[in-house]
């Protein structure tokens, strides 16, 4: 049985190491932020300075570009997620077939790369976003603020969608016939047993989308502008945290602007991970009442 | 489960060959044939294509990575490399950073173009003081007055100005920033020349080829590209009045042209603003740094003396590759203060370009 | 409430969220027509086989990026397959404030964003190793599947009948020779799909490529050596101003797309069948 036991050492070790790996992920990115942790402390977050030259560097305008673009998709994308959970939730129910097309269709669009999307928005999305500018007598840049959250909320709708879809189609079918019998219309069943019953789970698809919202780098770096400055209003150019990482990283000037980069990266990752286990909370709760 | 057990033995073997590929044995054995550089990436075509001449001909392989200035810097004086490249010159204070004393040699001399983009791409002339408003965001209209005086053959439309500039950090920046400090007191005390500097206005395009891109994209734009890149992509580049008053547009005789002036010993030097008559005034040097004495660099002295050969030959034979690709070649004077640089390569002490031996 | 009004409210809601969901189709519907259309003109026996051409010089083609991203792909699937195997196995066999630890931790693994991932690519081989490689972007990737695969493991053990396990130990069989021959042979198409998901996550990876495997005009096979990948070159030829380029950037968007497509095709209709 020495084999069993070797095997199953072999097993923990492997939980063991892995654990081991994700400290050491997060204590290599403290470490190596510590000269910019050192020289700027707290005012790193809140200072709109970033000046290679001067050897200054603050996080704000691309915390900013982050928390707004992010937000922004999520507005936009919340109510057409939304609805297509509630759509695909219901109708595949019935064994619409159009719903299963849908279904597919939007899980396709959850396996498109982000840099494919960056191609698609820069001569797709820039143009039309330049004629509207033109139009409201702005300056046209095409690339900005705005541009970067529209393509962020098209790519996060399948991640909002597909954790409330399961919720809806959750929903236990005697609710939905006591409901019926009652004679109440769809939306009335929607709003009464539907939504409330799911609501936990819509939480989770928002912080689902979320997450991947505040992480996504490719499309966004495409289509922002990749300003350094704080953004004066949607139109306008700004960067992300991911996106000022992408651009910089490789040829950052010096020791401190490497490790300024790399504390934007461990603020992007620490709150990717609140974020996520929030989530995570949220699921867990629902699976058990489940 | 034999079916995917197979493929899994196929996938490792595929990552295994490449572990073992014959670019991998030789590398590791006939490591002291090679020569490892990193560094800029502007010069990256001409150094490629030099070093497949050089490699050709005397059997020595360099390999050179683009990685950008900055890390060419960094990586020499980690001494992982065995030279970097760059298009800044160091200042003192990075100098002192070393272990040990660096040597500048500069191989070509490249121009920073202003590109545009405005219906009919018209010909444009720029003045020091027209340009860094531009950038600076006081001009902002392209039928502001100040423009529209110094190019009175061409109507300017009534559109917005859209600055474009470099998201990452790069030489080129260095060598327009530097420019824009010498010609502009608010340039210089508002922003300050450096590889990434904190722009007042704008957007950032990453590489040469993002700002020219955006700048293709965007009707109303104004950047600055290298000069190769405008040349073999057919924008439209502005001239730019220099210090003698003359409007010069960049070539590869302009750019030469503007090295020709009092040079320093140490090369480190910026053409910027150059006091030549025909030069074109945003141009600059790009180096090849290596460490004085190569045995600090952790040469063995064979690799030395081959560095050493590589770099008389890039200065010298090497030299007629530079105008078929677009770049400038050493001016004269500059190419007998180089002489004189690499005559001062060591090896623990020994001189490794003995004068006799050299023409 | 008037059954009128209450009618037409029913109407409005079921109009609405018809024509939401309609509008979600509309993106995918736009990107894949301007994907096919644009890239297919680009395709041609060359764009796979020859390496590419300075910016205006016609034909050329992308195989130093396919060769690329095999060999990242190959990397990425070494490391993290066995690891993510094991780890998935000591889930599905192990109860306890440990195993919820590790359930936690791959989860937050998940969420990382690939940039970050890409950072610490960077601080652990391209610092040491004084260069971008292969090897590190391979790293990165591998880290990026690890989770996915560690969930497939996992969710498709613990869906397997006990009593497969019963048998085999009630045969005889010691325990680590029933889950060698038995329980991991049963579990193996679930595994193998979990294992196409990742590499097809990992095949449209950009962000932690930037400076890692950081892009090569050439043909590489050396893992110590930068190479370039697929999506890395859309994202360099997007960017450009050279209209063939762009062209290229479509080609080889569409051939990531049928990559990418080929496998979900494969993952719902193959043998091993989610579900």
């Amino acid at each position: 049985m020495d084999g069993d036991k070797a095997f199953r050492i072999g097993l923990n070790l492997t939980a063991f190491l892995f654990i081991l790996f994700v400290g050491i992920t997060f204590l290599s990115l403290i470490i190596a932020s510590g000269p910019s942790i050192k020289a700027f402390g707290w005012k790193f977050v809140i200072s709109t300075e970033w000046d290679p030259t001067a050897g200054k560097f603050g996080a704000l305008p691309f915390l900013t570009g982050t928390l707004l673009t992010s937000f922004l998709a999520l507005l936009m994308s919340t109510p057409l997620a939304f609805s297509l959970a509630l759509f695909l939730g219901i109708y595949s129910r019935k064994g619409l077939r159009f719903a299963y097309i849908l279904d597919y269709a939007v899980d396709l669009l959850a396996g498109i790369p982000s840099v494919i999307y960056g191609l698609w928005a820069l001569f797709f999305l820039v143009p039309v976003v330049r004629w509207m500018e033109i139009k409201m007598n702005i300056t046209p840049f095409g690339v900005g603020i705005f541009t970067a959250s529209l393509v962020l909320a098209i790519m996060i709708i399948p991640y909002i969608s597909s954790i409330s879809k399961e919720m809806v189609a959750m929903v236990p079918q005697d609710l939905l016939e006591a409901g019926m019998a009652l004679g109440a219309t769809d939306w009335e069943v929607v709003k009464n047993i539907i939504v409330p019953y799911c609501l936990s789970g819509f939480y989770a698809g928002i912080l689902l989308g979320l997450g991947r919202a505040l992480g996504e780098t490719m499309a966004v770096t495409m289509v922002i502008g990749n300003f350094n400055g704080m953004p004066k209003d949607l139109f306008s150019p700004g960067n992300t945290m991911a996106s000022v990482i992408a651009n910089e990283f490789a040829e950052a000037v010096g020791d401190l602007h490497l490790s300024s980069l790399i504390q934007i990266g461990l603020w992007l990752f620490l709150v990717n991970v609140i974020v996520n286990l929030v989530g995570q909370v949220i699921v867990r709760k629902v699976s058990i009442r489940r | 489960m034999n079916r995917i057990r197979g493929l899994y033995l196929f996938v490792s073997l595929l990552a295994f060959l490449g572990f073992t590929s014959p670019s991998f044995t030789s590398n590791a054995l006939a490591k002291e044939k090679e020569l490892v550089g990193a560094g800029a990436t502007f010069p990256y075509p001409l150094y490629s294509k030099m070093f497949s001449e050089y490699y050709r001909v005397y059997k020595v392989k360099v390999n050179y990575q683009a990685i950008g200035s900055g890390g060419g810097i960094r990586q020499l004086r980690a001494k992982v490399v065995d030279f970097g490249a760059s298009d800044a010159y160091l200042s003192d204070e990075e100098l002192a950073k070393f272990p040990a004393p660096v040597l500048h040699i500069p191989i070509t001399a490249g121009a920073v173009a202003i590109s545009y983009n405005l219906p009919g791409n018209p010909s444009l002339r720029l003045t020091p003081e027209v340009l860094a408003d531009i950038f600076l965001g006081k001009i902002t209209r392209w039928d502001d007055p100040r423009i529209q005086q110094i190019n009175l053959s061409t109507k300017l439309p009534p559109m917005k100005i859209i600055v474009v500039h470099r998201s990452d950090g790069s030489g080129t920046t260095f060598i327009f920033t530097d420019y824009l400090s010498k010609v502009s007191k608010e340039w210089a005390q508002r922003v300050g020349k450096g590889k990434a500097v904190k722009w007042p206005t704008g957007l950032g395009g990453k590489g040469n080829a993002g700002v020219a891109g955006l700048i293709k994209q965007l009707p109303g734009a104004i950047g600055y590209v290298e000069l190769v890149y405008c040349l073999t992509n057919d924008m439209p580049f502005a001239a730019i009045k220099n210090k003698s008053g003359n409007f010069v547009l960049p070539s590869i005789e302009s750019v030469t042209e503007s090295a020709n002036i009092e040079l320093p010993d140490d090369m480190r030097v910026s053409l910027c603003d150059t006091s030549a008559p025909n030069g074109y005034p945003i141009s600059g040097f790009t180096w090849i740094l290596v460490y004085q004495d190569l045995s600090q660099g952790g040469l063995s002295e064979e690799k030395a003396q081959a560095l050493a050969d590589l770099l008389w030959w890039m200065t010298h034979e090497g030299q007629k590759y530079t105008k078929p690709l677009h770049f400038s070649p050493l001016s004269d004077t500059a190419k007998r203060k180089v002489e004189a640089l690499l005559k001062k390569l060591t090896f623990k002490g020994k001189v490794l370009l003995q004068p006799e031996s050299r023409p | 409430m008037s059954t009128r009004a209450r009618r037409i409210k029913d109407r409005i809601f079921k109009a609405t969220i018809l024509s939401l969901s309609l509008l979600t189709l509309l993106p995918l519907l736009l990107i894949l027509i301007t994907i096919i259309s644009k890239g297919y003109s680009a395709i041609s026996l060359d764009f796979f086989t020859k390496l590419p051409t300075p910016p205006g010089d016609p034909g050329g083609g992308i195989l130093n990026s396919i060769v690329g991203s095999l060999l990242l792909i190959a990397i990425a699937v070494v490391i993290s397959v066995p690891t993510g195997v094991g780890l998935g196995l000591y889930l599905s066999e192990t109860r306890g404030p440990w195993a919820s630890l590790v359930e936690i931790l791959i989860n937050t693994l998940q969420g990382i964003p690939s940039i970050v991932v890409g950072i610490l690519a960077y601080l652990w081989i391209v610092k040491p190793l004084g260069g971008f490689s292969a090897l590190s972007g391979g790293v990165a990737l591998a880290i990026i599947m690890l989770p996915t695969v560690a969930r497939a493991t996992q969710e498709t053990l613990i869906r397997l009948p006990t009593s497969l396990k019963e048998a085999g130990l009630s045969l005889g069989a010691s325990y680590t020779r029933t889950i060698w021959k038995v329980i991991l042979p049963s579990a193996m198409p679930g595994i193998l799909s979990g294992v196409l998901l990742g590499v097809a996550r990992i095949a449209g990876e950009t962000a932690p490529l930037l400076f890692t495997a950081f892009g090569n005009p050439y043909l590489n096979l050396n893992p110590l050596k930068p190479v370039d990948a697929v999506p890395l070159l859309v994202f360099n030829y997007a960017m450009s101003p050279y209209s063939d380029w762009h062209q290229k950037a479509w080609g080889a968007s569409l051939v990531l797309m049928v990559f990418i497509l080929g496998i979900n095709i494969t993952i719902r209709k193959g043998p091993w069948k989610r579900r």
